[in-house]
């Protein structure tokens, strides 16, 4: 079987480094993503020399209700509100050591997604990160050629975010029985 | 040091095997007859396609009898409404990855085969220009309503309405399907009995339970229990 | 240390007097027969020389990573065989497999071996078909590639008896497979297995010494073993270059540890057309091994384990690979606790193995790109999405 990557070693090296439990995944501070994974990938305990897959991770603004025992022992329901983010995930392996995963994550806002491109310690970030522009409108700092790479270039708006709503002349083929058809018959849709 | 272009040689000597063995043997023909007559002649005119349904199998081709294009609706007798398997719950409708099945419940309820009182569907339409064949709707099918068609000569001048098969088109009777998918009717069918029997046998047991239940309650005589009783009767 | 990249070489353009040479820039694609589907390559050129190409890809993209969070785990089924469509089994196992990690379900004993039969025929149809391809990209149009088809179209009846489609076959389950294979299918594909191996003969005899594929391939499209690692490539183009790396070695999934096979490798660190070319060859032997294996060991008994009624996971991240035909095959899902995955994103092969498609094609010459495309082995169902 793969054997895990353990993440105690890495912790202590970097200050900010955290860990994430419920995701299983470091989480990288800011402007410090390439140094780190610099060093994963040349520490002769790690020797993550290959960088399986790069994407990224909207979340929207949302309530979470959470049951939390208060001091006098009642238990009472209390809504947090999480903030919205972005993640960009990278899972990382030996091909060496044949060891792996370990998830490197960078966290950044929604509003103005920066993060530091890690397309120069692992080639094959270079598409990945691109994907994760055209898609999430996350800008990588450092990237060689970042354009986009699935969508045209004169395509606005980046279609993978969840609060992404398709245009209305969106070139659809009007189909018997569906909202479609309807937009179709009242005229919006030309086809 | 092998003479240049041996290996060419080596290769055309393997074409011509090829060549040659073709018209002694059919596999090493690089095409595969798939003709449906039985007679075996290929069609030559557009008037000689299959017309009707189920024509176009071979019993010497199994390939046929497995493959599957797009859903139709069983029914088990000889009036195909009377007897439609379909109750009108939409869970295919909401499982369909593409989205292209269109189900009115009918208003008001009407024997089934079984004479139990369902609800039937009013409008049953499956869009097959948008269906995509992958069989969702047959597996989250509780009624064994909905199987696969093997029929593939749909071809219409109409692009919207002549794809979009209604009720009368996807009702076929269960004998059509034991024609067209023989070992996967016969397991469904071996199935629905299996699970019939057991249904009745849990039945019988769970009115057995009652019973016994019922007469540990009357030998006890509480007037409450007798009370219950009535009320529940 | 940055990572490899190769850079453009050194050119100058030849002035005379009066005359006055320019670069070519030349669109090829999207409907070049040679590209595989619809692909372009911007290929600027010196005389027949390319000094840059920029692979231009998308047309064929759907969006299926939003699609599929818009749907039900199950409802997703069907679209991952639209990934790569020459391999629908192992991109079911893939998805299944993300899916068994976030919902624990024990898979019975056969629906394991039965997997292991799919994903190995699914091998011998990838790789059969990519080297007529690649073999017609070379220019021998037509004969090889229909043998290969010939053989193909057997696998094929295979697929159809046993999930009622060819190509789309939407077999396998979270938890096991969607129904059990008919009564004389092990049979049947006994007798395919057992006699694939002379076609293999061959189609070796066919082509491997031929002069004009080997000075076709032989020092074409090279590609290092430091690059390759360092651009994320997988698959038997990995391998090809002098790595020993295959996911059914190192992951083990599913019943691999179970099985005796050898993992084809070069040892030097040269990696051009003829060895990725050669490489397929080989695997397609080494498929046959556990092919024969699995079919002499596979149990009865059941062919789906108990998954509940209503899938729906509690919050998790899950990521699993397959060796796919084409390379690293991965999900990576995050589950909410809804009916529908929160992110749902695929991990083409395909697409991160064009990673290195301009630094093999730099100085050579524009037949060869073709070739070079050829021997990467990209299906645009899986690149686009």
């Amino acid at each position: 079987m793969s054997h895990t990557v353990g993440h105690e070693p890495i912790l202590g090296k970097f200050p900010g480094l955290e860990w994430d439990e419920e995701a299983g995944a470091l989480v990288a501070p800011a402007a410090q993503a390439a140094k780190i994974a610099t060093w994963l990938r040349d520490n002769d305990a790690f020797l993550l020399d290959y960088c399986s897959n790069v994407t990224g991770v909207d979340y929207l603004e949302r309530e979470i209700k959470e049951k939390v025992t208060n001091e006098a022992g009642k238990t009472e329901t209390v809504i947090r509100i999480e903030p919205s983010r972005m993640d960009i995930v990278y899972h990382l392996y030996s091909m060496q050591k044949q060891t792996g995963p370990l998830v490197l994550k960078q966290r950044t806002n929604r509003e103005q997604p920066e993060v530091e491109s890690l397309t120069p310690v692992w080639r094959s970030c270079e598409l990945q990160e691109r994907e994760v522009y055209d898609l999430f409108g996350v800008n990588f700092m450092g990237h060689p050629d970042q354009r986009r790479i699935l969508m045209w270039d004169e395509f606005e708006g980046h279609p993978m975010r969840k609060d992404y709503t398709e245009p209305f002349d969106y070139e659809w083929e009007p189909t018997p029985h569906d909202e479609v058809l309807e937009r179709h018959q009242r005229g919006k849709v030309i086809v | 040091m092998t003479l240049l272009g041996s290996g060419i040689f080596k290769g055309m000597a393997v074409t011509f095997r090829n060549f040659v063995g073709s018209y002694f043997h059919r596999e090493r023909l690089p095409t595969n007859d798939y003709s449906w007559r039985t007679e075996g002649s290929l069609p030559q005119h557009a008037g000689d396609y299959p017309k009707e349904e189920g024509e176009q199998l071979r019993d010497t081709t199994t390939v046929t009898n497995y493959s599957r294009n797009f859903p139709m609706l069983l029914h088990d007798g000889s009036e195909p409404m009377d007897t439609i398997r379909c109750v009108a719950c939409q869970i295919c409708e909401r499982s369909c990855p593409p989205q292209c099945i269109y189900i009115e419940k009918s208003t008001e309820k009407k024997e089934d085969s079984s004479g139990k009182m369902q609800f039937y569907p009013a409008t049953f339409d499956i869009d097959v220009s948008v269906c995509m064949s992958c069989q969702i709707c047959v597996e989250v099918c509780p009624f064994d309503a909905i199987v696969m068609n093997s029929q593939f000569e749909l071809s219409t001048p109409n692009r919207f309405g002549g794809l979009l098969l209604h009720q009368g088109d996807l009702l076929k009777s269960n004998d059509y399907y034991h024609k067209i998918h023989p070992e996967e009717a016969a397991a469904r069918d071996k199935r629905i009995a299996d699970e019939k029997t057991a249904k009745e046998a849990k039945k019988k047991a769970a009115a057995e339970a009652a019973k016994k239940k019922a007469e540990a309650k009357a030998g006890a005589e509480t007037e409450a229990g007798d009370e219950k009783k009535e009320v529940a009767e | 240390m940055s990572s490899p990249t190769a850079t453009a070489p050194n050119y100058e353009l030849i002035q005379q007097d009066g005359l006055e040479t320019s670069l070519l820039e030349v669109s090829m694609g999207p409907h070049h027969p040679s590209t595989h589907g619809v692909f372009r390559m911007d290929v600027k050129l010196d005389g027949e020389t390319v000094v840059d190409l920029q692979p231009v890809f998308g047309y064929l993209h759907r969006n299926h990573e939003k699609l599929a969070e818009n749907m039900s785990y199950l409802a997703s089924m069907p679209f991952t065989d639209r990934l790569d469509y020459f391999n629908s089994m192992t991109n079911n196992w893939a998805y299944a497999l993300a899916a068994e990690k976030l919902v624990e379900i024990e898979v019975p004993e056969r629906a394991e071996y039965l997997r292991v039969i799919m994903a190995e025929l699914t091998r011998l149809v990838n790789h059969i078909s990519l080297v007529g391809f690649f073999i017609n990209d070379l220019g021998a149009l037509g004969t090889p590639l229909l043998y290969a088809f010939r053989e193909r179209e057997k696998i094929m009846d295979l697929f159809e008896q046993a999930s009622g489609a060819r190509m789309m076959c939407n077999y396998f389950r979270f938890g096991g497979l969607r129904n059990d294979v008919p009564e004389g299918w092990l049979d049947r594909t006994r007798e395919v297995v057992d006699r694939f191996p002379d076609f293999l003969d061959e189609y070796e005899k066919l082509l491997c010494e031929n002069e004009i594929i080997l000075s076709r391939t032989q020092g074409v499209g090279c590609l290092s073993r430091d690059l390759a690692i360092s651009a994320g490539i997988t698959g038997p183009m990995l391998r090809a270059s002098g790595v020993n790396y295959d996911i059914r070695k190192v992951d083990q999934y599913g019943i691999y540890n179970r099985f005796k096979f050898r993992v084809p490798y070069t040892d030097d660190d040269v990696g051009d057309c003829y060895d990725r070319f050669m490489i397929r060859m080989l695997e397609m032997r080494e498929s046959i091994e556990i092919l024969k294996q699995a079919l002499r060991d596979i149990p009865g008994g059941d062919i789906i384990g108990k998954a509940p009624k209503i899938f729906k996971p509690k919050p998790a991240e899950a990521y699993a690979r397959v060796e796919g035909p084409k390379g690293e095959l991965g999900f990576y899902l995050i589950a909410d606790g809804t009916p529908k995955p929160y992110r749902y994103r695929v991990r083409p092969p395909s697409l991160i193995n064009l990673t290195v498609l301009r630094d093999m094609c730099l100085s050579q010459k524009i037949a060869d790109a073709v070739v070079i495309l050829g021997s990467i082995d990209i299906v645009l169902g899986e690149v686009d999405r």
